[in-house]
């Protein structure tokens, strides 16, 4: 079948396209162009692009570059700044799944006439006995990616392949290496791809966001220290708090920026024994019983259970079955059944929690 | 290219490979050569072969006019808004020497706003605004092809900056216009081989005596001390034979060209107008002929219609078009040509760059008079149109 393969210049989607083409499929490459600024890794330099190109070329098949700037700064960007000025901690790369590879690119595939979009992303797409399709951890658990492809529905993974889902990353890299690709060795690309080692998130929030200067507090509501700025502050954070060292570590476990404040308590603080979310979405049919809840892109699976709220908008909370850290709002949190994606949803703020001085 | 270009630049790839600048019989061969080369690039201007100056192409012929002029007189810049970027960034880079930037307007035809320039000029004279040392504007426009009329500039810069220089980028027009006559009063010009047919990566840079230019390359000496490094003798002799080629051939292959551009035209906007609502020519209005236009030029706006998607399809069937000038990465961005043009956004991203050249047939017209219109009702998600038949088809 004709199929387009989304080639970042990195060694996992070089290896994608070369099973595609090995397989016998009819296929034609294409890089993203998403971010015209600073990356240090990400699929947007030049020489990214020139790799995907070389690999194309190497493999005999087309390769075409597609703008994305516009969609990307108005769908990821604009999203990722507004989420930090409201003191939430989003997930660009999964608004980029969303939106661009599986949602612009999906729809243009359509339009050429290709049958399906694959990528180098080390997933799986299961069919449960329903009949339903749902993301499926990759093989490789420690890369495994299906936390940021959470979202994609059973129509859109219907026409989605994920070629180096089944195999390790090292298989995938001696693979390129014996087929002689040029992205064999190269680096996995590292984190958010359009803020730089060298920049941080704080100076590029600074230069789209007036940052507020903050206060930061005890759960008894005194001020301990301050922080430059409260948009760059997220729960569960421990470091650059300007709290003094020693004692027992304290975490952010609020963030209010409408007051600029920070709220800071020690580990039992921390915890919570449900997360409010919103944006809560089902592969299938909704699921009450028992899941595990992935908070982070590699984050450890807790038990726990869904609670819709019934009043419908996709809002609800997980039950964790033990207490859990708290999840920074704007964070996706994922549940999975064995290793499939289940439900996803945008964790909310919980409740700031105050406790009264202990009496002497 | 030409194949005459390449026969004539065969053996100076392969057997003479003398360095002109040498003593020896093999480097008076070379010299010889260039020196031919020289006299065919300066018989197509219409200068004299001194006057030329051979460069690695249109971009370092541009960027050394500015310079160049900026360098020798300190003084104002003054750019049409949709100039090459060689010459807008050319400008910028000369500019870092302490001068000023001051940019045109130009109209939906893209013609520069001659008032817009005059007003400048005045202001200039009256000390309210720089004085500017050089006007850069290019005869024809490479993305929209509209031909600017550049002794009405002349005329103005004569009346009130009659110490500025003017400079014209003939890149695009010099396989089509007559250079002798409409770019007799521009003091430089900027030339590049791959557009007449020959090689690319040679070029040259027009300096009519009297102009002063400070070289951008400095070392050897060679090209008079206006452009050190060995030249490239072979690309240049190909930039020679090409350039015969086209004034001998000019005007019988813009007359031909023009006729095929103006059936693709009509073909293509009774094709499209069903299923792109509002498309249109981008710098010919309803009615207009295209006079002012370059014969091998068709730019089109199809308003809503994502152009990546249709120049896509459109290389799947063969059909090589543009939307806008590429960048670096390969992909296409949004033309300052057509923001220049003041085209909306969104129209932009429908512009589709049809080009026309010596050696395109009546058959490479009926092929894009099927493939453009069945792309952009793919696109659009519209049943194909069946073919229309066209007066002047290759039957």
């Amino acid at each position: 079948m004709r199929v387009l393969v989304a080639m970042s210049g990195g060694v996992d989607s070089s290896v994608a396209a070369a099973r595609l083409v090995a397989a016998g499929h009819e296929v034609t490459g294409a890089t993203l162009k998403l971010w015209g600024g600073e990356s240090d890794s990400g699929c947007c330099s030049v020489s990214d692009v020139d790799d995907a190109r070389r690999v194309a070329d190497a493999l005999g098949v087309d390769h075409h570059t597609f703008a994305y700037g516009d969609e990307f700064a108005a769908d990821v960007i604009a999203p990722y700044v507004a989420a930090h000025a409201a003191g939430a901690t989003p997930n660009p790369c999964m608004a980029c799944n969303r939106s661009i590879k599986f949602g612009a690119l999906l729809e243009r595939a359509d339009r050429l006439g290709f049958a399906a979009v694959a990528t180098g992303h080390h997933a799986r797409v299961v069919t449960g006995d329903d009949g339903r399709r749902r993301v499926g951890r990759g093989a490789d658990g420690a890369k495994d990616q299906s936390y940021v492809l959470a979202g994609l529905d059973h129509e859109r993974l219907g026409r989605v392949l994920f070629p180096v889902g089944d195999s390790s990353k090292d298989a995938v890299r001696a693979e390129a290496a014996a087929l002689g690709l040029r992205t064999a060795g190269k680096p996995d690309s590292q984190d958010v791809c359009f803020i730089t080692r060298a920049d941080g998130r704080a100076r590029f929030l600074g230069r789209r966001l007036p940052l507020t200067p903050g206060r930061v507090v005890d759960t008894a509501g005194a001020v301990v220290g301050h922080v430059d700025a409260v948009e760059t502050v997220t729960v569960g954070q421990r470091r650059g708090l300007g709290l003094p060292g020693g004692g027992a570590p304290r975490y952010a476990v609020a963030v209010d920026t409408a007051t600029a404040t920070v709220v800071v308590g020690g580990e039992v603080d921390l915890h919570a024994t449900t997360q409010p979310v919103t944006a809560l979405g089902w592969a299938a049919d909704p699921i009450t019983g028992p899941l595990t809840v992935q908070a982070s892109a590699h984050g450890v699976p807790r038990p726990g259970r869904i609670v819709a709220d019934g009043v419908g908008g996709g809002a609800g909370e997980i039950r964790w079955d033990a207490p859990e850290r708290r999840v920074a709002p704007g964070q996706a949190v994922v549940a999975y059944q064995g290793d499939a994606v289940v439900a996803w949803a945008t964790a909310t703020a919980t409740a700031t929690p105050v406790r009264p001085v202990e009496p002497r | 290219m030409r194949p005459e270009a390449v026969e004539a630049m065969l053996p100076f790839l392969a057997q003479h490979h003398g360095n002109p600048s040498g003593a020896h019989a093999a480097a008076r061969h070379a010299r010889r050569a260039l020196d031919d080369a020289r006299d065919a690039v300066a018989a197509l201007v219409g200068c004299r072969p001194g006057e030329v100056v051979f460069t690695s192409g249109g971009t370092e012929a541009d960027v050394t006019a500015l310079g160049g002029v900026v360098a020798a007189r300190p003084g104002g810049l003054v750019v049409g808004a949709i100039e090459h970027h060689a010459v807008l960034d050319g400008a910028r880079a000369a500019a870092r020497l302490g001068s000023e930037v001051t940019t045109i307007g130009v109209d939906g035809a893209g013609h520069l706003d001659l008032a817009a320039l005059e007003q400048h000029l005045a202001a200039a004279a009256a000390g309210t605004a720089p004085m500017p040392v050089v006007a850069a504007v290019a005869l024809a426009n490479n993305e929209v092809g509209t031909i600017q009329p550049l002794d009405a500039l002349a005329d103005l810069l004569a009346a009130h900056a009659p110490d500025a220089v003017l400079h014209s980028d003939v890149v695009q027009a010099a396989a089509w216009l007559d250079l002798p006559t409409l770019a007799a009063r521009a003091h430089l010009l900027a030339l590049s081989a791959h557009k007449l047919g020959g090689p690319k990566g040679v070029g040259a840079l027009i300096v009519r005596s009297g102009t002063a230019v400070r070289p951008l390359l400095v070392g050897g000496g060679q090209e008079q001390g206006r452009r050190s490094g060995t030249p490239n003798v072979a690309g240049i002799v190909g930039f020679g034979a090409a350039a015969r080629l086209v004034a001998d051939q000019r005007e019988a292959t813009a007359t031909r060209v023009a006729a095929l551009r103006d059936r693709l035209a009509a073909g293509l906007l009774a094709a499209l107008a069903p299923i792109a609502p509002g498309v249109r020519e981008t710098v010919v209005p309803a009615g207009s002929d295209r006079r002012h236009v370059l014969p091998g030029h068709l730019h089109l706006c199809l308003p809503g219609v994502a152009a990546d998607e249709v120049l896509f399809l459109l290389d799947q069937a063969g059909v090589a078009a543009s939307a806008a000038s590429s960048c670096a990465s390969g992909a296409t961005e949004a033309s300052h040509v057509l923001v220049g043009l003041d085209i909306p956004p969104d129209v932009a991203r429908g512009s589709l760059r049809l080009t026309l050249g010596w050696s395109t047939t009546e058959a490479d017209v009926d092929r894009a008079l099927a493939a453009v219109p069945a792309a952009v009702a793919r696109v659009v998600g519209a049943a194909a149109p069946a073919p229309i038949a066209v007066p002047g088809g290759s039957r």
